[in-house]
């Protein structure tokens, strides 16, 4: 009995040292940095069906932590999702492999509007995954139709206790420059300054700050509004799992214009399965179960053909080029984004 | 006889050495010196300009004292709840305690942060808590994302750790002890203060040091239920390596949450020492 | 009065228990709950159940807590036993020091535990691929000391004249320490594999800083669910880690109730020949 349970163990044993080795190092898995719930997992099942290879996922909550995990001189992902202006840093550092468009012919289906954007020339090292604008989810139900269309509303008193921020830099000092009516990628200290100190003001009627958990909080109905992307709109608003209350807009001084876009790390040793991926990802119909998932804009336009009517109508979605003139893509600040990280932590001190 | 207790044996000791000078240096001692020089050098060069941006910066000092008085409220609260909950069990037949103790073993065996996630659950705004306060006519606001929301699962992650240490000191009060107290005239309180609180300070002492210190450097918990309304410095330190690169300023940040918790236990075992009992060996 | 003190006391257990188990029973319930958030309930439903087995990512998080914890508890009572016995050999000064520096990582929060690890392996080049082997080597040097220090209590209990008698008759210090010395500290050695392994299976600050590429359950639920809402198939979760652990220890209590009665009538029938 005893010697059959020692051998027992040592199988285990045995064969939890074989998995530590298989664990580290296989040749056909893609290390993926993600944000999130950001990618249907049943892709993932279906392009191993397709090539065999493994998608594994590392799951972040910020660009910021995007760019320092590429930073690292052992970054070992071979794929990343990082957002316009983390894409435009890491170019100019130098982390990035140029992407050749001869292995992604579905890049074919990348609408005109989408490509060749300010951050990246010619696509050379990055191809559009998701595009949104940031705004202003509210609930029918608890807000005034009058109080709508501008930032103003974020600071308004009727409204205390019940706006739920952006636990994110970038995005909520957007929404204190455009209302205080600066450009949101502005260098200016005191127009910062100003920024800050008007989100300061609005801290006692901001019930928190939340990334991720605006989604449930929001159907839940338990805030009036929120600074959202529009791609989190579109799933509170979802007739099955979110609340038909929910309302979205853009306000009209402008907003930040988002795109998110897949990239492959410099140190990446197998770029061509990574473009094999990008590949698969930007097939029309891939591409549509994938927006269906995460509930962000897809860029390509064969999509909306095969998107439920829902989807289409859907002006979180669906966003009209007009609703998109005032808003700016946000551009990399080099050092000067520690001007916005001293501001930041002024507010939560 | 020969003394009791060690035996020196050189050729026997040689078996620590593996561990003694390879291990203990490499994964112990140097990963602590790593930590030191982020905080004292930059780029080679000494400076204390970590250390002064760490006391000067309004940022830090605020959460520093936010996970200070998180930690000090739960281990009292811990202390003032377990303490009768130890007390009878110690009370039980010794099975029936036995089973009845199981049941504040088995929530620390199960994963901390999906107990924590229970309470996002119980607390949220259309949740049961507040549902069941209004029913008994009480209007409680918003309890998600509060400092109290932050407080209330740390009490709860670190209930049993206050519990069980306390129970097994207590078990070991030799019962002729408080007869002989009865026998003496005192009565149920006078023996509970003179006889088994002092003999069960051990037990009290441990506890504290099982709640305090993870409890001090606690970040998940404040940001799954705090909004961000609370900022504790496990959080910023978290914040520091991962998502602005600031290596120095974490690093101090940690001695300064090092500092703490051994200034802690020196005051425990200070503690200790007062009621006449060997402090075990905590530093 | 005595009826009143016994009420009183089962009460305040019982409540203290509720608080105890609420969160955990919330937990089960909204595992049946037909949505996929489980801020509301809309019906009964297993879909949390085969959303959770569906999802790879929680299954490979699962499995690299266990490999993690299997490996480095294993390890780690190995090197913690041989380190024991062969500290308790040692001159008191030497040891004293070694016993202080080993309290370290029990002392130090895991957070700084962690970082110091993750500035370590930076330097060393061992590299963020093998997540892995990172975290096995921390929850290794985090596990050692509970392990040396409860199998030193039981070297002291021990008594050195068994394992002399064995090297007088003959045995080698190898067989005398294997065949003496450890079967005489397995006790100790069992409750330090079983707290190592504990440790390591519940850890989430020390692997989120040297977890590299891979990620353990702990680091997944804080990644999916600390800023984000509460899917239900966590709660799914929550609900099969509970029977589980809940029937292991169970067994194990039963087990060590059964093996007291054992001893217990043991010692009536030596008292009796007695």
């Amino acid at each position: 009995m005893k010697r059959m349970t020692a051998l027992f163990l040592a199988i285990i044993m045995i064969a939890c040292f074989t998995q530590v080795f298989t664990a580290c190092n296989s040749e056909k898995t893609l290390n993926l940095l993600n944000w999130g719930d950001y990618l249907a997992p049943e892709l993932k099942d279906e392009f191993k069906k397709r090539t065999g290879i493994t998608i594994k996922e590392k799951p972040l909550t910020s660009n910021e932590e995007m760019m320092i995990q590429l930073e690292a001189d052992d970054c070992p992902y071979d794929l990343c999702i990082p957002s316009d202006y983390a894409v435009e840093r890491m170019i100019a550092e130098g982390r990035l492999a140029e992407i050749d468009h001869a292995n992604i012919p579905n890049l074919q289906y990348i609408g005109e509007r989408f490509l060749n954007l300010d951050f990246d020339p010619g696509n050379k090292y990055s191809i559009p995954y998701t595009w949104g604008v940031l705004g202003i989810i509210y609930n029918k139900t608890m807000v005034d139709e009058a109080d709508l269309g501008s930032w103003d509303i974020l600071w308004n008193e009727k409204y205390s206790q019940q706006i739920i921020m952006y636990d994110s830099i970038r995005d909520t000092m957007a929404a204190a420059l455009r209302y205080c009516g600066y450009d949101i990628n502005t260098e200016n200290p005191d127009e910062l300054k100003e920024a800050a100190d008007a989100l300061i003001a609005q801290r006692p009627l901001v019930k928190a700050y939340l990334t991720d958990d605006v989604k449930d909080s929001m159907i839940q109905g338990s805030g009036a509004l929120a600074l959202v992307y529009s791609g989190d709109a579109v799933w509170c608003t979802d007739p099955d799992e979110g609340n038909t209350d929910l309302g979205f807009f853009i306000p009209e001084e402008g907003s930040n214009i988002y795109f998110d876009n897949i990239v492959i790390p410099v140190n990446s040793s197998k770029k061509e399965m990574a473009e094999q991926f990008i590949n698969f990802l930007l097939d029309p119909e891939i591409a549509s179960i994938n927006t269906e998932y995460v509930g962000y804009s897809s860029p390509n336009t064969a999509v909306l053909d095969l998107l439920d009517e829902w989807f289409v109508n859907n002006a979180a979605y669906n966003i009209p080029e007009e609703d998109t003139v005032n808003c700016v893509i946000f551009r990399d600040l080099g050092d000067k984004i520690n001007l916005y990280n001293n501001e930041w932590d002024r507010i939560f001190k | 006889m020969q003394r009791k207790g060690t035996v020196i044996d050189v050729k026997r000791a040689r078996i620590a050495y593996p561990y003694i000078f390879v291990w203990m240096p490499l994964f112990i001692v140097a990963p602590m010196i790593f930590v030191l020089y982020y905080a004292l050098f930059r780029d080679g060069q000494f400076t204390l300009d970590f250390v002064k941006q760490v006391f000067s910066d309004t940022t830090y000092v605020p959460a520093l004292w936010n996970s200070v008085w998180i930690a000090l409220v739960t281990t009292v609260v811990c202390l003032l709840a377990g303490y009768p909950v130890a007390y009878i069990l110690s009370h039980m037949k010794t099975r029936t305690a036995a089973l009845v103790s199981m049941l504040f073993i088995l929530p620390m065996w199960m994963n901390m942060l999906l107990r924590t996630l229970a309470w996002k659950i119980l607390l949220y705004d259309d949740g049961i808590i507040i549902n069941v306060l209004s029913w008994f006519g009480i209007n409680s606001g918003q309890l998600l994302y509060t400092p109290g929301a932050v407080l209330i699962a740390t009490i709860y992650d670190f209930l049993p750790f206050m519990i069980l240490p306390i129970y097994t000191t207590l078990m070991k009060i030799d019962s002729s002890h408080i007869e002989a107290a009865h026998d003496l005239g005192a009565n149920g309180a006078q023996t509970f203060m003179k006889v088994v609180l002092p003999q069960s300070v051990p037990g009290i002492i441990s506890g504290i040091t099982m709640v305090f210190v993870p409890a001090m450097s606690t970040f998940a918990v404040s940001t799954m239920l705090g909004g961000k309304k609370v900022l504790l410095l496990g959080q910023v330190i978290e914040e520091k390596f991962l998502a602005n690169k600031s290596f120095g300023v974490g690093s101090t940040l940690s001695l300064v949450l090092i500092v703490l918790v051994i200034l802690s236990m020196v005051i425990m075992r200070s503690v200790d020492r007062e009621n006449g009992r060997e402090g075990g060996t905590l530093w | 009065m005595k009826k009143l003190g016994k009420f009183i006391k089962g009460a305040y257990l019982g409540i203290i228990v509720l608080f105890m188990y609420m969160p955990i029973l919330v937990m089960i319930v909204m595992s049946f709950t037909e949505s996929r958030s489980a801020a509301s309930w809309n019906g009964f439903s297993l879909g949390a159940y085969s959303a959770l087995f569906a999802d790879g990512d929680v299954m490979d998080a699962l499995l690299t807590t266990l490999l993690v914890a299997v490996v480095a508890s294993v390890l780690a009572t190995i090197i913690g036993t041989l380190t024991a016995i062969g500290l308790y050999s040692m001159k008191k000064r030497p040891r004293a020091v070694v016993e202080s520096i080993t309290q370290l990582p029990m002392v130090n929060p895991d957070l700084v535990t962690g970082i110091a690890m993750m500035l370590l392996f930076a330097f060393i080049g061992i590299k963020q691929d093998f997540g892995v082997i990172r975290m096995i080597i921390a929850h290794i040097t985090f596990n050692i000391p509970y392990v040396i220090f409860s199998v030193m209590p039981k070297l002291r209990q021990s008594s050195d004249a068994l394992y002399e008698a064995a090297l007088d008759l003959g045995c080698s210090p190898l067989t005398a320490l294997t065949k003496v010395v450890i079967p005489d500290i397995m006790p100790g050695i069992i409750s330090g594999l079983l707290l190592a392994f504990t440790l390591s299976i519940d850890d989430f600050a020390i692997s989120l800083f040297t977890g590299g590429t891979s990620t353990n359950l702990s680091m997944l639920i804080y990644s999916k669910t600390a800023k984000g809402g509460v899917h239900t198939k966590f709660c799914a979760l929550s609900a099969l880690m509970f029977v589980v652990v809940g029937i292991l220890l169970l067994i194990v209590n039963l087990r060590s109730i059964s093996q007291e009665k054992q001893a217990a009538e043991q010692n009536k029938k030596v008292m009796r020949r007695v």
